[in-house]
């Protein structure tokens, strides 16, 4: 018979934000003498200890190169590193674990879906259709094709509150959009795109669609059949694994059909002076000696935040984004950028006249750490006509007393500068 | 916070907040335009030249306290200076900023020594030197914007 307190733990647990903390090394550092505030995880996200053992024990335990040994520690190398792909699968709910493809990261994965789909499919006259808040790294690899091939890149608009305009988005779909690239969660607004509707929209005209999902991945489940999209594309560092390993997923038969990425060892089934036969899914994408380490680092990632649970952490960082967005909105002379309906736990915004140049560098006195300028959003920024924000990007090992710290920094800032 | 305070010294908040020679220049004889793709800070630089001297000097754009009081008070320095002067007073300026000055050297910069401070702050050298990199491109006659990357 199950005792009190087991009836009481069999629902989802308390989420024990300092509990979560302890397995974060770096939160006990001390900046400017201060106890760290890290406010900049949508930059990179911090590791913790299981991630950082991950990829020490890799080096010390197993290194070794992957697909081509028969010695043994590059057969169990090669199956952590299977293993992990089969991870991300499941992860993402992808159909089958050859859809998964190890890159650098979503910069790296939109890359190779520029010059491989794009190539293959975008000619002139033809465009491309993104958004008013990309990335940087979701205009420029479209931008570089459409030059080189004659196309156009089209961009649908967003409102003053920083949510995608759907109507002006399903105009812009016309027949001579051969790809849709938009990002799930916007690195600067927070806003989560309504991207089923989007997909819908654009495979209604037979249009595939690449999501950007750097942002949203270590924030919102990801469910790529449930969404459809036909590319998602993902950093490990973003997602709490190390920098330098992230992933592209893509539907099999799309995958199949495209030309590989970068020629090289791993991604060929025989070469001849003659003729060179590429390898199958997922190894025609994946040339030379891949990030193993990192990839193992990922692969305790995705363990670390299965274990903690997207529905016990997830409210923990909701409850932060209302707290953190109404104790900033009262203070004088602070705009907030990005007040979308859905909204992952990202805060940017302005103060006064102040350039955010200046807010960062007095709140990085006080150990906070925030992003300021345009966030590789340039474009984004002119639509808001600002030259820069200042972000503070929350992830759930994060207090309501941080964000408190904040806000007193905030005040420091308009005393010292104001 | 002694750092902030001597990061943000009254001349340079006053600077940035009311910068002295804040227009464009239609007649001017050479320009450049500057940018910090870091924070987005962007200055552009109108000179006028005349018998070998700065006769006048303005700029325009938007930027941190530290690049807008910067810009101003380079201004205000280089009415007058040839461009061999102006180019010395950036190199010690440059000095200053970076910590590579010799002691007692900043008082020779006059006004410019309040940015002393920013030898403290590494990230920030690039702010106050942008319209100073600006200035040369437009006394070198560059056509092409000059970054501080």
């Amino acid at each position: 018979m199950a005792t009190v307190s087991e009836v009481k733990t069999s629902g989802p647990a308390r989420f024990d934000v300092t509990r979560v903390r302890a397995d974060f090394p770096i939160l006990t550092e001390r900046v400017h003498g201060k106890p760290l505030v890290y406010f900049d995880n949508a930059a990179t996200s911090q590791k913790p200890r299981a991630v950082i053992d991950a990829e020490q024990r890799f080096y010390e335990t197993l290194c070794s190169n992957v697909h081509r040994g028969v010695h043994d520690l590059s057969e169990r190398a090669t199956q952590a590193y299977e293993a992990t792909r089969v991870k991300l699968q499941r992860f993402l709910n992808a159909a089958e674990s050859r859809e998964i493809i190890f890159v650098r990261g979503t910069t790296e994965a939109i890359n190779l879906v520029a010059s491989t789909y794009g190539k293959k499919h975008v000619g002139v006259g033809d465009e491309i259709l993104i958004s008013a808040m990309e990335h940087h790294s979701n205009i420029v690899p479209w931008q570089m094709l459409c030059e080189e091939k004659g196309a156009s890149l089209r961009v649908a608009p967003i409102s003053d509150q920083g949510e995608l305009i759907l109507e002006e988005f399903e105009k812009l779909l016309g027949p001579r959009t051969k790809l849709v690239a938009v990002t799930h969660v916007s690195n600067v607004l927070g806003t989560v795109n309504p991207v089923r509707e989007m997909i819908a929209m654009a495979h209604h005209r037979n249009i595939p669609v690449l999501l950007d999902g750097a942002q949203a991945v270590a924030h919102v489940p990801v469910d790529v059949r449930a969404l459809d999209c036909d590319f998602y594309t993902i950093s490990g560092h973003k997602l709490f694994a190390p920098t330098g390993i992230g992933a592209l997923y893509g539907k099999a038969h799309l995958l199949e059909a495209m030309p590989p990425y970068q020629g090289g060892g791993d991604m060929i089934a025989s070469v001849s002076f003659e003729k060179t036969i590429y390898n199958s899914l997922p190894y025609k994408f994946e040339a030379g000696t891949p990030n193993i380490a990192g990839t193992l680092g990922m692969s305790a990632a995705i363990d670390y935040l299965n274990q903690l649970g997207f529905d016990r952490f997830a409210p923990h960082e909701h409850a932060l984004l209302v707290y953190a967005t109404k104790a900033l909105a009262q203070i004088p002379g602070l705009r907030i950028i990005g007040t979308a309906k859905e909204k992952a736990a990202v805060i940017s915004f302005v103060l006064d006249d102040l350039h955010p140049h200046d807010v960062g560098t007095v709140l990085d006195q006080e150990g906070i750490a925030v992003r300021t300028g345009h966030h590789c959003a340039q474009p984004l920024m002119e639509r808001f006509q600002v030259p820069a924000t200042t972000r503070a990007s929350l992830a759930f090992y994060n207090t309501f007393e941080e964000v408190d710290a904040l806000v007193k920094g905030i005040y420091k800032v308009k005393e010292l500068l104001g | 916070m002694s750092d902030l305070h001597a990061l943000y010294q009254e001349m340079i908040l006053d600077h940035s907040k009311h910068p002295h020679n804040l227009r464009p220049m239609a007649d001017a004889t050479c320009s450049a335009q500057g940018y910090n793709p870091l924070c987005g800070d962007k200055v552009a630089l109108f000179l006028k030249l005349q018998d070998g001297r700065i006769s006048d000097v303005s700029f325009q754009g938007s930027g941190c306290a530290i690049s807008t009081a910067s810009a101003s008070i380079l201004t205000d320095m280089l009415k007058g200076k040839t461009p061999a002067e102006a180019e010395a007073i950036f190199e010690k300026f440059h000095d200053l900023v970076t910590g590579k000055g010799q002691p007692g050297s900043a008082e020779k910069l006059g006004k410019l020594a309040v940015f002393s401070g920013v030898s403290e702050f590494p990230v920030r050298v690039k702010c106050a030197t942008l319209a100073w990199h600006t200035l040369r491109s437009a006394l070198a006659g560059s056509q092409e914007p000059v970054t501080t990357e």
